[in-house]
């Protein structure tokens, strides 16, 4: 098969429904049960360590 | 002993530049090599003083790489201010083709200065913005200093010297005549190395992070970097005449070369203009509200779904040409469909102030953020809308979509920049506060009175000349000739120099306001830890 018809075909079938598959993976994972407490940690990241680095020993981000 | 190979290939470098330009075919190659000689022999003297001097070795670890985003906020002020005026300048061509003077043609006429125009306000002024701000924003939500040294140093002059050789190459005539990717081939190559660089500083920072998770700002800019990578490679594949000329030729022909640019065109609006900026927006807005962003499930939503549907949206810029309608239909299907996470992400930004709108009263900075949201809000209706195709039979090729790029330009990018820059300046030079506030009032209602001069003049000319164009009289012929519809535009063009007359006011007026942040507000106490700033 020439690499413009095996392309064209992969694209509307396999590749179609895995990307799919992926992006409502994603929406499914994001609303999975106890996320919404997982998410109140990321959501606070730009409020800590404005002004330097973390230390390697700094355990408030580690253990989050 | 580093120092010794950088003066060898610096010095390489600026000797085969200056055979280059001894060799050179054309102007613009010329005066670029020179440029190019230039900036690397300087590099040289600049390497050399410091050859063989004792070398502090202080460690550094303990705190955030701070000079290079203080440069890139120069830079970002000062490359808009030239943008905008490059911008009403040529807004007044338009309006009076008596300003395209005689002794300046070939040089300063307006098809020589528009795509000066776009580059200066796209790359010079938004991508300044992004790469000072991505570094700003990856060191804080990391709790890491920039990865590689002075590799982000490399990033910053390497980016000034892309906008220098491709402003000068315009000015000159060297182009490849794609909208938006202008620059000739050996400022694309240099670019390329460029922005890898740029990738690996990003993402190098990103690996050794402190914090267990990358915080959304930084997927939304790592997808910008990425994006634009590829994005600029593909579109750029073209082969030089000669070594020693500007010209080259496209590898792509036809409508196969013209899709590839507006696939290329519209997702440097997608990942450029809009994921980048969507970075900023994810960081700035819930560090000037001080509360946490809204919701980020949404925001990881938000993320994946503009990620999936924007690279498909480009053929919409083809619409009735010989691009195959089912091409046309998907670009046309995949920009309506993103409107939900366009949406979805302005919603996003905005409930963030939930609880806090109070401050809109007291707080122009915040008003600024809000403004660029609306902005940002309304041209992704009005785009999607726009490619749809029927709506593209009235609104292509006429000033409608100027008007709507503007709207998205101006209010979204332009806005949301000037309150980044709001936010950085005090904290960069450690200052208490910003020098005035009510000049950032100033700087707000005129930048929003000539963004909406701007677009509502674009709406109705825009509209005119697409009705005009298209009006057949009994017999079928058409009314207007193209001239008629030149002389009643004419009003209109000059309300839209106006709005950029109070547009670049403004940006005048913060430039002044953020000098003299830095000049004469008090002073707070270093917040680093281990050495005096930069």
């Amino acid at each position: 098969m020439e690499t413009y018809s095996f392309l064209r075909e992969l694209a509307d079938s396999w590749m179609l429904l895995f990307l799919f598959l992926f992006f409502a993976g994603v929406v499914f994972w994001v609303f999975r049960p106890g996320s919404t407490r997982t998410y109140d940690n990321p959501a606070g990241i730009p409020f800590r360590h404005e002004d330097k680095p973390a230390s390697d020993g700094d355990a408030a981000s580690r253990e989050a | 002993m580093m120092n010794y190979f950088k003066l060898i290939a610096l010095g390489l470098i600026t000797l085969f530049a200056l055979i280059a330009a001894n060799y050179a075919r054309d102007l613009a190659y010329m005066v670029n090599a020179l440029v190019v000689a230039l900036a690397a022999a300087g590099m040289f003297l600049w390497v050399l003083r410091q050859t063989d001097e004792p070398v502090e070795q202080a460690d550094l670890s303990g705190e955030y790489m701070d000079g290079v985003i203080r440069a890139g906020v120069i830079a970002t002020a000062l490359w808009g201010v030239v943008g905008f005026l490059a911008g009403t300048f040529i807004a007044f061509q338009l309006a009076f083709p008596a300003l395209n003077f005689e002794w300046a043609q070939g040089l300063a006429n307006f098809g020589r200065l528009r795509p000066l125009h776009t580059s200066a306000v796209i790359f010079a002024f938004g991508g300044n913005a992004l790469i000072c701000t991505s570094f700003y924003v990856v060191q804080r939500t990391s709790a890491a200093r920039l990865w590689g040294g002075n590799l982000a140093w490399f990033v910053f002059w390497g980016y000034q010297l892309v906008i220098v050789l491709a402003a000068s190459g315009y000015l000159l005539g060297a182009t490849q005549s794609k909208e938006y990717a202008e620059p000739e081939w050996y400022v694309d190559l240099w670019l390329t190395i460029v922005w890898l660089a740029y990738l690996a500083v990003f993402l190098g920072t990103i690996v050794k992070r402190k914090e267990p998770h990358i915080y959304v700002a930084n997927w939304f800019y790592l997808s910008f970097i990425i994006t634009v990578a590829m994005l600029h490679v593909i579109n750029n594949l073209s082969i030089p005449v000669s070594i020693f000329g500007s010209k080259s030729v496209q590898v792509f022909s036809g409508v196969q070369d013209a899709m590839v640019q507006w696939w290329y065109g519209h997702n440097a609006v997608g990942f450029f203009l809009t994921a980048g900026f969507l970075g900023m927006m994810y960081y700035f807005i819930p560090k000037q509200a001080e509360r946490p962003v809204y919701s980020y499930k949404l925001s990881i939503i938000h993320f994946w779904s503009l990620i999936f549907l924007y690279i498909w949206a480009g053929p919409h810029h083809l619409h009735y040409t010989a691009l195959p309608d089912w091409a046309s239909t998907l670009g046309m299907v995949f920009s309506i469909v993103l409107w939900m996470p366009s949406w979805g992400g302005m919603i996003n930004g905005l409930m963030t102030l939930q609880g806090a709108w109070d401050k809109l009263r007291t707080d122009p900075i915040i008003r600024m953020m809000v403004i660029s949201l609306g902005f940002y809000g309304m041209s992704t209706f009005e785009g999607p809308m726009m490619s749809i195709r029927a709506v593209n039979s009235l609104s292509h090729y006429t000033d409608w979509t100027i008007g709507h790029v503007h709207s998205g330009a101006l209010g979204w990018n332009g806005m949301i920049t000037f309150g980044a820059l709001y936010f950085l300046v005090p904290r960069l030079w450690n200052r208490e506060r910003l020098y005035s506030l009510s000049m950032v009032s100033w700087h707000f209602w005129l930048a929003t009175i000539g963004i909406i001069l701007y677009a509502a003049s674009m709406w109705v000319t825009g509209i005119m000349e697409g009705l005009m164009w298209r009006e057949v009289d009994a017999n079928g012929f058409l009314v207007n000739s193209f001239a008629d519809t030149v002389a009643a535009k004419l009003p209109m063009y000059v309300v839209r120099g106006l709005g950029g007359v109070l547009y670049i006011t403004g940006a005048i007026i913060m430039c002044y306001n953020l000098y003299m942040t830095v000049r004469r507000s008090p002073a707070v106490a270093a917040t680093n830890s281990v050495v005096p700033a930069e």
